[in-house]
């Protein structure tokens, strides 16, 4: 890691003013992404401000019919909680198969969604089930959230303070984790909800996406069938050496099939 | 530099470092608890995996700074009066370790799985143990020994 | 009476200060004053260095020094050398370029060492090192073997035209072109051997020190063999003579063979210790690690078999080119050769075999022994062609080989290798039995019903381990003899230390040697203490590879034979009788047929006070050693069966079962030997499934630098494995025992390939089955089956 200032503010304001005033700071939430990439001194922040100990950013609350969580709060509070496995279990059972357990204590929704990994896991959730993100200044539908790879609708400075999911009728989350990084190579987020089905993909592409044709096949019968033989183009999809854009083309259809089957 | 204060192992501890020393550093380098590994810089091997606040983490992925305050557990201060932790004591019945030097890691990632999840079986023993690298033992004997601890520890809460 | 305690799966001594987190790993030890060093390597796979200014990082901050390959030089310190000369099949010796601890003008893969920065922290050093200005003229890049003898491919070295280092050849060429002439069954294999890297999960780590007093050198070092570094960095480095250089290796986070080798960073560090006045240490980062430890494997192979019509192997020829990397790295040119070549004929009785080997630079890390080296090569050959051989006679894999075991012993092959025993037949009827092999017909049926795909694989296989005989391995080009050496010391107070050559890093030498110590000499095991790892305590050793530890326990048992005839000599006197009526009982000297004896404590005192016997005659003092030189290699043998089952919609592949049944002869300890077999297999597996060090063909970059992308076996990828024992004991050392170490990486990947495509019904697949490949080799059957 390169040089930097470490800042611990303690509220919400504070951070803001302190990332005003140095140059250019990173916000620290849980680090799981981005105290390995410092490592690998692929960023040079001159300063990390460390919101992990504001008070009031972590914690789940059900409201309006929605799951309301915390920015702050960490993969594994999401994944144990009972407010969230009775509302949208899909949502749960994503936070459990973030990462390890380890990183699982440590990392947070804010962090994730505000980084937007184009192989993380939340952000398919957030974009299918068609959360709203709170921040510091204002609230951004989930549609306008994720704008490219690593990149978002946030504003220098803006910080994340909790999403909101609208509870489904009906969800499910498929991964096929890279067998090395176990990021997900190919995620489908899969949601019946209220305003029609809403099918997001993640790790297949350099973002987070809705496979609208799928959601069209889906909201006319929301039965595996309707998509199994839906074809994706692999055109704009990621090639590695774990997955060339073919493959990952056809496992979005898989994946998209299992999580409709699995739903609940 | 920055002053920074934790309890490592039921003692008082601080030290003064620079902010972008790791835990695993403050603990290996300031403290000398050398019984806590680095074998990796992608977060993925476990050789790390200290108690923070009694949560099991990597501490290879967390700044010494953020765990001010806090109380923190090694391999260290897991046996108690000389007696072993039943996670160590499974692990040496079993063979569960063989070179040693995941087996830090492996012993603070169970003592955590055992405490979240009494009711362990092989799969789910595997499958919690996707964030700790073993290279020695093909993992069969490491989950024979968590699996034997938790059956032991569960007797013993019973 | 107990039970003995040799045999007996006691429990390892060494566990305790592992599992309380008191392990003593090289990145454990600090010295007094100590400096860091961090290399700056190169980012290019090759490249002329035009211009290396280093200045700016010399004044950075907490910097005490910065050194190159013009200082090295200066210095008159030698580089890196291969210690194994193989000659090619014309009789001229192998064409090995220079290798410099750090380059000088041209770096030739990505990682290669061209300078050191040595400051007050490793975030300083590494701070400096990007001051460090490189001035690279670049040129094109070879990356794999099959590439690297073309005419339009980039040369690495100046001695060896068109990258070749040798053209080795073994086996009677006659003979085997003899029975290719007109035999009923000829089958053909085209065959990738994937690259490996280690990854012991201890990064490799060294300090060297410089004690001004006494001119004398001290290195802790992560390695499998201390004494062999020490005698490399003498006698061919030049760093200092040996009795002014320590090896030290403490504990060490295992090996499967990379820390066998002689690095430039340990070179490196010890060297600049004096330059720079201070103990300077390096622990690499694990991408450092990926980049610059030695790798495994990577062989591309064509090979072929004739059988008659009824199935017997009539001849086996085989064309390999074996990928050395940038240069030669410290044993890589037996792995392909000696160690591969000799085991081509498998447990078959094969009248003929012929191998020819080129071995080839190429822009990637040298490539040397991993755990296996040249034998899993030899045995997924082989296992693979009589796999798909009984596919195209329409045989039972098990019977064709039943067919062709060898069954006479010894037995001599077409390819150096004489077997001294084995029981072939008895480990496959083991394993059919634990895999249930009658019943794997309803298994795939009922499978198939679940819409997935099931697929059964053998691998009957032969290893040559035990390394080795010296005069045999001195007349095929080592440089090195590889005999083992052991001292027993006896303590006034009767307990006992051994100091043993061979080295332990996971294998539990400190319970199986202490076993056969307090098996011969009836004490406690607490009271024998087993040291190894540090040549200022022990004479000498070759260090532990190979599945060599039987040459190691041979030279303890025979320490310990010396032990007690002299303890019996001065039993005979304490006692008053004769030398010949005393024996060893339970842990006492007794008088035969009396009730006089001497416990083995007071035997030990006896020996030192030395008031009951001719000192004259019998030296005082207990304490002797021994030297053992294997008579043969020791070949342990058996059957591994894999059962997978794939899910052809997304390629994913599970392994259902995996049974091991192997022929270690006597066993020490079978708690230890099982791990060994279960770690072995693992790795096997990984090369199977999902390992692959792959470097980009175009710009030579190692695209799986990380576990982010190397695919480490993980908990949840491995099955629980089923693991039964034959046993023939070996007739070449007096405990009957075999190595066991690397057994279960050489057998296991051609059981699961050969489950893989029995499941898909496909000849050609390349390791890893990664799910994808599985996917398109699902795809390439239907869209076959649609054609026809």
């Amino acid at each position: 890691m390169y040089q930097f200032n470490y800042l611990r503010p303690k509220s919400l304001d504070e951070a803001k003013k302190l990332y005003e005033n140095n140059g250019d700071a990173k916000f620290l939430a849980g680090g799981q992404t981005l105290i390995p990439t410092l490592k690998q001194r692929l960023a040079q922040p001159t300063a990390l401000i460390d919101i992990g100990g504001i008070a009031g950013l972590a914690g789940i609350k059900v409201a309006g019919g929605a799951i309301v969580i915390g920015a702050g709060t960490r993969h594994n509070d999401v994944a144990i909680s009972a407010d969230v496995k009775k509302s949208i279990p899909a949502l749960a059972h994503l936070a459990s198969h973030i990462g390890d357990p380890a990183v699982r204590h440590m990392g947070t929704l804010g962090g994730s969604i505000a980084n937007n990994d184009p192989a993380a896991d939340y952000p398919s959730a957030v974009l299918a089930l068609g959360a709203d993100i709170k921040t510091t200044s204002r609230t951004i539908k989930a549609d306008d959230f994720f704008t490219g790879m690593f990149e978002t609708a946030l504003d220098e400075g803006e910080i994340v303070t909790e999403v909101s999911f609208p509870i489904p009728e009906k969800a499910a989350y498929m991964k096929f984790p890279n067998p090395a990084s176990r990021y997900a190579m190919v995620g489908v987020f899969v949601a019946k909800t209220k305003g029609g089905v809403r099918v997001a993909v993640t790790g297949a592409a350099s973002c987070v996406y809705r496979e609208s044709a799928m959601e069209a096949a889906l909201a006319k019968a929301f039965t595996p069938d309707a998509v199994a033989n839906i074809k994706v183009s692999p055109g704009n999809l990621n090639s590695d050496l774990h997955g060339s854009a073919e493959y990952r083309a056809h496992l979005v259809t898989v994946m998209a099939k299992r999580a409709v089957a699995a739903a609940t | 530099m920055p002053g920074v204060s934790m309890t490592v192992n039921g003692k008082a501890v601080s030290g003064e470092v620079e902010a972008r020393t790791l835990l695993v550093h403050f603990l290996r380098e300031n403290l000398r608890l050398t019984g806590t590994h680095v074998g990796c810089d992608t977060s993925q091997c476990g050789a790390c995996v200290v108690h923070v606040n009694g949560k099991a983490v990597k501490s290879c992925t967390m700044l010494a700074l953020q765990a001010d305050g806090a109380q923190v557990t090694t391999i260290e201060g897991l046996a108690k009066n000389g007696e072993l932790h039943p996670v160590q004591a499974a692990f040496k019945e079993h063979h569960g370790l063989q070179c040693g030097f995941c087996t830090p890691g492996m012993i603070m990632t169970a003592v955590d799985m055992i405490r979240r999840l009494p009711d362990l079986d092989e799969t789910t023993i595997r499958q919690q143990l996707e964030g700790n690298l073993c290279r020695c033992t093909g993992y069969q004997n490491i989950v024979k020994a968590i699996h034997a601890a938790s059956l032991e520890m569960k007797g013993a809460r019973a | 009476m107990t039970a003995p305690i040799v045999g007996a799966a006691i429990r390892r001594k060494e566990d305790f200060r592992f599992v309380t987190g008191n392990g003593h790993y090289t990145d454990d030890i600090n010295r007094p004053g100590q400096a860091y060093a961090y290399f700056l390597r190169s980012p290019h796979a090759h490249a002329k260095i035009k211009s290396l200014n280093v200045e700016a990082a010399r004044s950075a901050k907490g910097v005490v020094g910065v050194l190159t390959g013009k200082d090295l030089a200066a210095d008159k310190i030698g580089g890196l050398i291969c210690g194994w000369t193989i000659h090619s099949k014309d009789g001229s010796p192998m064409k090995a370029g220079a290798h410099p601890a750090l380059a000088v003008d041209t770096v030739r893969y990505v990682g290669d060492h061209i300078a050191v920065v040595i400051a007050d922290s490793p975030a300083l050093a590494r701070d400096a090192a990007e001051k460090i200005e490189v001035d690279y003229d670049l040129l094109p890049a070879v990356t794999t073997p099959d590439k690297a003898q073309g005419s339009d491919a980039p040369q690495l070295h100046a001695e060896a035209p068109r990258n070749t280092v040798y053209q080795w050849e073994l086996g009677n060429k006659k003979e085997t072109d003899a029975a290719f002439k007109s035999p009923a069954h000829v089958v053909k294999l085209k065959l990738t051997n994937n690259r490996l890297i280690p990854n012991a999960m201890e990064p490799r780590a060294a300090i060297g020190e410089y004690d001004q007093g006494t001119g004398a050198y001290t290195l802790y070092v992560t390695s499998q063999n201390p004494h062999v570094a020490r005698l490399v960095m003498s006698a061919f480095i030049g760093i200092a003579p040996e009795h002014k250089l320590r090896v030290v290796a403490p504990d060490v986070g295992g090996g499967f063979g990379s820390k066998i080798f002689i690095y430039a960073e340990e070179v490196v560090c010890t060297w600049a210790s004096k330059k720079v006045g201070r103990p300077v240490k390096w622990t690499a980062e694990r991408s450092e690690s990926f980049l610059s430890d030695a790798h495994g494997r990577d062989h591309v192979t064509e090979a072929e078999m004739a059988l008659d019509a009824q199935g017997k192997m009539l001849g086996f020829r085989i064309k390999t080119i074996a990928n050395m990397g940038a240069y030669l790295s410290t044993f890589a040119s037996s792995v392909p050769t000696y160690l591969y070549g000799t085991l081509l004929s498998g447990q078959y009785a094969l009248p003929a075999v012929y191998v020819e080997v080129d071995a080839v630079y190429t822009n990637t890390a040298p490539v040397d022994a991993y755990r296996g080296a040249g034998r899993p090569e030899a045995t997924y050959l082989v296992e693979r062609i009589v796999e798909e051989a009984a596919r195209q006679l329409k045989m039972d894999p098990a019977e064709l080989r039943r067919k062709n075991f060898v069954r006479t012993f010894p037995h001599q092959t077409p390819v150096i290798m004489n077997y001294d025993a084995g029981d072939y037949e008895a480990s496959l009827d083991e394993a059919l039995k634990l895999i249930d092999y009658k019943g794997f017909p309803a298994r795939k049926v009922e499978a198939q019903k679940r819409g997935k795909l099931r697929g059964l694989g053998f691998s009957t296989y032969i290893e040559a381990c035990g390394l080795a005989p010296s005069a045999a391995v001195g007349s095929l080009g080592a440089g090195v003899g590889l005999w083992e050496s052991a001292e027993v010391r006896v303590t006034p107070t009767g307990q006992v230390e051994v100091f043993t050559g061979a080295h332990s890093h996971g294998q539990g030498h400190e319970t199986t040697f202490a076993q056969l110590v307090a098996g011969r000499f009836g004490i406690p095991l607490e009271n024998v203490e087993i040291i190894h790892g540090d040549t200022n305590s022990v004479q000498f050793g070759m260090g532990t590879y190979g599945s060599r530890t039987a040459v190691g326990m041979t030279a303890l048992v025979k320490a310990l034979e010396k032990v007690e005839a002299k303890a019996k000599r001065i039993a005979a006197h304490v006692l008053e009788a004769s030398a010949a009526d005393i024996v060893l009982e339970n842990g006492e000297f007794k008088v035969a047929g009396t009730d006089r004896k001497l416990a083995f404590h007071e035997l030990a005192l006896n020996a030192y006070t030395g008031h009951k016997f001719p000192t004259h005659e019998i030296e005082p003092g207990l304490k002797e050693s021994a030297f053992w030189d294997p008579l043969n290699f020791t070949f342990p043998a058996g059957c591994h069966i894999c059962e997978v089952e794939i899910d052809p919609e997304t390629g994913v592949t599970k392994i259902v079962a995996f049974v091991a049944v192997d022929d270690f002869g006597k066993v020490i300890n079978p708690m230890i030997v099982e791990g060994q077999v279960h770690g072995g297999v693992a790795q096997g597996i990984g090369q199977a499934m999902l390992e692959h060090g792959v470097y980009d063909p175009e710009s030579g970059q190692l695209l799986t630098g990380s576990y982010m992308d190397y695919t480490m076996p993980r908990a949840d990828d491995l099955p629980s494995y089923k693991v039964g024992l034959t046993e023939t004991p070996c007739p070449s050392n007096p405990l009957g025992m075999k190595g066991c170490g690397e057994a279960g990486a050489i057998a296991s990947p051609p059981a699961v390939i050969n489950a893989v495509t029995d499941a898909i019904g496909i000849k050609e697949f390349e390791m890893p089955a990664t799910p994808e490949r599985v996917w398109r080799a699902i795809n390439s059957t239907k869209h076959k089956s649609a054609a026809e």
